[in-house]
């Protein structure tokens, strides 16, 4: 099953490398938010998968599955949320200001 | 003791009070008070010359850095001596003229600051025994003398010399630095006096060769050898006093002190002695050619000091070759010829520095330099002809003056160069007299000029100026100077026995006083005599038809010259450096993630690849669920679909789609915290998207080239591949055992029993504290982004 996993998240990491690759900055937003979903999955299979009972402790149960990449993938998620809506808002306030979302016309003058 | 350290810092100590207590005056004019240091240091070691002259030295060190060995060890012996005496002589005496020369409505504090500073410097380069301290000062010399160079900095022509100045010494002192580093992987030590001692144990080293090109290019460099001598004309823009100081008498001859102080290290050496004195010999003919078509009075001077300069360094190249092992120290021949050298260096700084004032003297009367608009002077200027006759008879080399002795002893030791059968001189011993003599010839045409062109003829009266002689105060130094040029003359000995005689001691301590014998007056009817004779006849002869003479320069012509090089050189680096930079920095968002993430593929993927590090193994798989291929096979649909999504709601929608696909498998792989959080978060991101895209403006359909969409597609497969395949082998590779079995003990040790809740809330709860203070730090900046605008900034800052 982690072979599946891990050929998911490239695939997942190419996509948004594809999508970072384009002019409009939603599409920037949306491949950044692909790859760090292709980063958690990463993490998840990296500490093996479902070798065991979700980890929450009960009588009787002595095999869990691996918490602490859970923990780390939870802290991530909250991270990337965060940085996901203030990108958003910063693409909003860049539309609002420039009247253009093309990554091309964002590039300033001084170059040319 | 303290004497030398003294003379190194008094002058920085007098720059700092002048900074400090002396910036208010503005009537007063504070050369006077400049005046007393280089007075004081001129008389402190003029006591010394007895001392230096029995054979002692003055040594004093204090500790700098002496974990890194670099110490300030100051030095005094015959030969820092010499420069020594140049320094501050000609310093009072630059001083003095520059009391008349500048009026107090100049920035006089930067003058004299920045002069103090070179002097000073200048002084720590010729006491420093440490290679080290010695570079320091060197590198203090080049600023100073550039600050002095731009003094003027309105004007367009001094920025232009300085830069020019500073970049040639600089590369020069850079490549010296290096030497002076190999020289202490060599030898171990960075004293010259310990490197002299044990130089001879490493004669056979690897290091030599570079060793000696580096050390010569950083001398080279700084006393406008050929062909790095471009720099000193247009160095002239700076004010005259400084022309006659930094450009005549004291910076251009750091170079050939350290030839001078390096020739008991690398005396010998065939290289050391061909470069020395071959370079030294193109510099004196093409110095003296170029000197000839100047106009510019300056300029001459100029190309004129190059020539002399020149000429020192032939006569140190040919002295280095008594050192060398097959040669008696006893056979004086070559000793003579650095003897000659500094007897050369002395004169040199007294007749030039006579010319630079006179010259300055004439531009200040008459305020112009060009030899074109000036005539006719005699009678206006009685005295400044006297002394410049003086100075240009002196540089010509004629009797009764010490560019006379100087001259004839140089021709000596030049035509006993076929003496020597070492290194093949013999082959090419024939062409040194010979470029020489010419070169003489070109040197008393151009000293001719100076004397005949502008004192001589009709007058040709400037508009607005009356010609007559300068202030009795402006004519003191060179009246000084010249009358040194003529008692040197007369008593050459007296300078010859107490202050060049030491100082050749200090290059040969084998050496004795008697070996080298005492200059005579007279050599009586000599081959070096009839050559005098020679240059005299052809000179004048050259001079009187010299507007036929002059279109040899037809053959070269201005805008082919080292100068255009440099010029091209520069402006071609600009052009290369823009055009590199310009190439890749292109503004594009795009390019610069190509440039990471093709990184990312060629030195990840490479050197992981070149390793071998990409195994893979399916053993330890979990079989696979059938919902796991569900999820997973929609999930990759799902991430094609954003690619061909014709609205941009489709691709925000799917996009949702995907956070709770994953959400899913977080279920499935039993991560219940997780599902909930992806949930959520997925949720909100998606009312986020939805919220930012109404006022986005249309999705586009995105129209891009063939080839960029390729090469997107290729970079985006490779980089997913690379992920992958990593992602595999980390899988598939013998790992140690998890630590998450502490964690099992979460009730006991933190009174949980949802295991990844107790490692956020207390086994890692320094991560949780600061992912708090991320969503803090991203509400802060969303709401700034939505709430601040740039034209209330503006308003609050006119408010106030």
């Amino acid at each position: 099953m982690e072979f599946i996993i891990c050929i998911l998240a490239g695939i997942l990491f190419a996509t948004g490398v594809y999508n970072i690759l384009q002019k409009q900055l939603l599409r920037i937003a949306i491949g950044t938010g692909l790859i760090s979903h292709a980063a958690h999955l990463f993490i998840l299979t990296m500490g093996k998968l479902k070798r065991g009972q979700p980890p929450i402790i009960l009588e009787g149960i002595t095999e869990y599955t691996d918490p602490l990449p859970h923990a780390l993938i939870l802290t991530s998620i909250v991270i990337s949320f965060g940085v996901t809506s203030v990108v958003l808002v910063l693409a909003y306030r860049t539309v609002n200001e420039n009247n253009t979302d093309n990554m091309e016309q964002l590039r300033g003058n001084e170059y040319e | 003791m303290l004497t030398i350290n003294l003379a190194i810092l008094l002058p920085f100590l007098a720059a700092l009070f002048i900074l400090l207590f002396l910036r208010r005056f503005r009537r007063f004019h504070i050369g006077w008070f400049v005046l007393i240091i280089p007075a004081i240091l001129f008389a402190l070691l003029l006591r010394q010359i007895p001392n230096i002259a029995n054979g002692k030295t003055l040594i004093h060190q204090i500790n700098w850095i002496p974990s890194f060995d670099i110490n300030f060890i100051s030095y005094l012996d015959g030969l820092s001596l010499v420069f020594g005496l140049l320094i501050t002589g000609i310093g009072t005496l630059v001083v003095l003229y520059s009391i008349y020369y500048l009026s107090t409505e100049q920035s006089l504090v930067h003058f004299y600051i920045y002069l103090l500073l070179f002097m000073g410097s200048m002084l720590g380069v010729v006491f420093s025994d440490h290679l080290m301290v010695l570079y320091v000062f060197w590198e203090l010399t080049s600023i100073s003398s550039f600050l002095l160079i731009a003094y003027w900095y309105q004007r367009k022509g001094s920025r232009y010399g300085a830069k020019k100045a500073l970049h040639i010494t600089v590369l020069g002192g850079f490549a010296m630095l290096i030497g002076f580093l190999m020289l202490y992987v060599v030898t171990g030590t960075f004293s010259i006096r310990e490197i002299i001692e044990t130089i001879h144990l490493y004669k056979d080293h690897s290091l030599m060769t570079p060793m000696i090109i580096l050390i010569l290019l950083g001398a080279f460099t700084k006393s406008a050898q050929f062909p790095f001598h471009i720099w000193l004309p247009d160095a002239m823009e700076a004010p005259t006093p400084i022309s006659a100081y930094l450009h005549s008498a004291t910076m251009v001859k750091a170079g050939i002190y350290v030839v001078a102080r390096f020739t008991p290290v690398f005396g010998g050496e065939s290289l050391w002695f061909w470069l020395v004195s071959s370079i030294g010999l193109l510099t004196l003919f093409w110095g003296s050619f170029t000197a000839i078509r100047q106009t510019d009075l300056k300029a001459l001077l100029a190309y004129s000091t190059v020539s002399q300069l020149g000429l020192i360094m032939t006569l140190f190249g040919i002295g280095s070759l008594s050192l060398h092992p097959d040669i008696h120290v006893e056979s004086v021949l070559y000793t003579q010829a650095v003897f000659a050298a500094l007897f050369h260096l002395v004169n040199h700084s007294t007749f030039k520095g006579t010319l630079f004032m006179v010259i300055g003297i004439i531009d200040y009367q008459i305020g112009t330099r060009d030899l074109r608009r000036l005539g006719g002077l005699i009678s206006f200027m009685p005295i400044s002809f006297t002394i410049a006759i003086i100075g240009s008879f002196s540089m010509a080399g004629l009797p009764p003056f010490n560019g006379f002795l100087s001259k004839e002893m140089f021709f000596t030791a030049i035509l006993h160069l076929k003496d020597f059968d070492f290194f093949s001189i013999q082959t090419f011993a024939g062409i040194f007299p010979v470029v020489a003599w010419i070169a003489s010839v070109f040197t008393f045409i151009y000293s001719m000029m100076i004397v005949f062109q502008t004192f001589f003829g009709p007058y040709k009266e400037q508009p607005g100026v009356e010609a007559k002689e300068a202030s009795f105060g402006m004519l003191i130094p060179p009246v000084t100077l010249s009358a040194l040029v003529v008692l040197i003359f007369f008593f050459p000995n007296i300078l010859g026995d107490y202050v060049i005689k030491p100082a050749v001691l200090s290059v040969y301590p084998g050496v004795t006083n008697e070996m080298i014998g005492s200059i005579s007056l007279w050599h009586g009817f000599n081959k070096e005599l009839l050559m005098t004779i020679g240059i005299i006849i052809l000179g004048i002869i050259l001079y009187i038809y010299r507007t036929y003479f002059k279109k040899v320069y037809i053959a070269f012509p201005r805008n082919i010259s080292f100068d255009t090089l440099y010029n091209n050189a520069l402006e071609f680096t600009d052009r290369l450096a823009k055009g590199i930079t310009n190439f890749y920095m292109t503004g594009y968002l795009r390019h610069y993630v190509m440039y990471i993430f093709l990184f990312f593929i060629i030195v990840l993927g490479g050197s992981l690849y070149y390793l071998g590090a990409f195994t893979f193994s399916l053993n330890n798989d979990q079989p696979v669920h059938p919902f796991v291929w569900m999820i997973a096979s929609t999930i990759v649909i799902a991430g094609m679909t954003i690619f061909f999504a014709k609205t941009r709601l489709t691709a925000i929608l799917v996009n949702g789609y995907i956070g709770f696909a994953i959400a899913m498998l977080f279920v499935l792989f039993r991560a219940p915290d997780l599902a909930l959080t992806q949930l959520v978060v997925e949720t909100v991101t998606t009312a986020l998207f939805l919220l930012c895209f109404y006022f986005l403006p249309e999705w586009e359909k995105t129209k891009v080239v063939r080839k960029v969409k390729m090469t997107n597609i290729v970079i985006s497969i490779s980089v997913g591949t690379i992920f992958t395949l990593i992602a595999l082998s980390v899988k598939s590779g013998k790992l140690f055992r998890s630590i998450s079995a502490y964690f099992e003990n979460a009730d006991e040790l933190a009174g949980g029993k949802n295991i990844v809740n107790t490692i956020l809330g207390d086994f890692r709860a320094f991560d949780t504290m600061l992912e708090v203070i991320v969503l803090f730090i991203a509400g802060i900046g969303v709401y700034t982004l939505i709430k601040y605008t740039n034209n209330k900034g503006v308003e609050k800052l006119e408010d106030k």
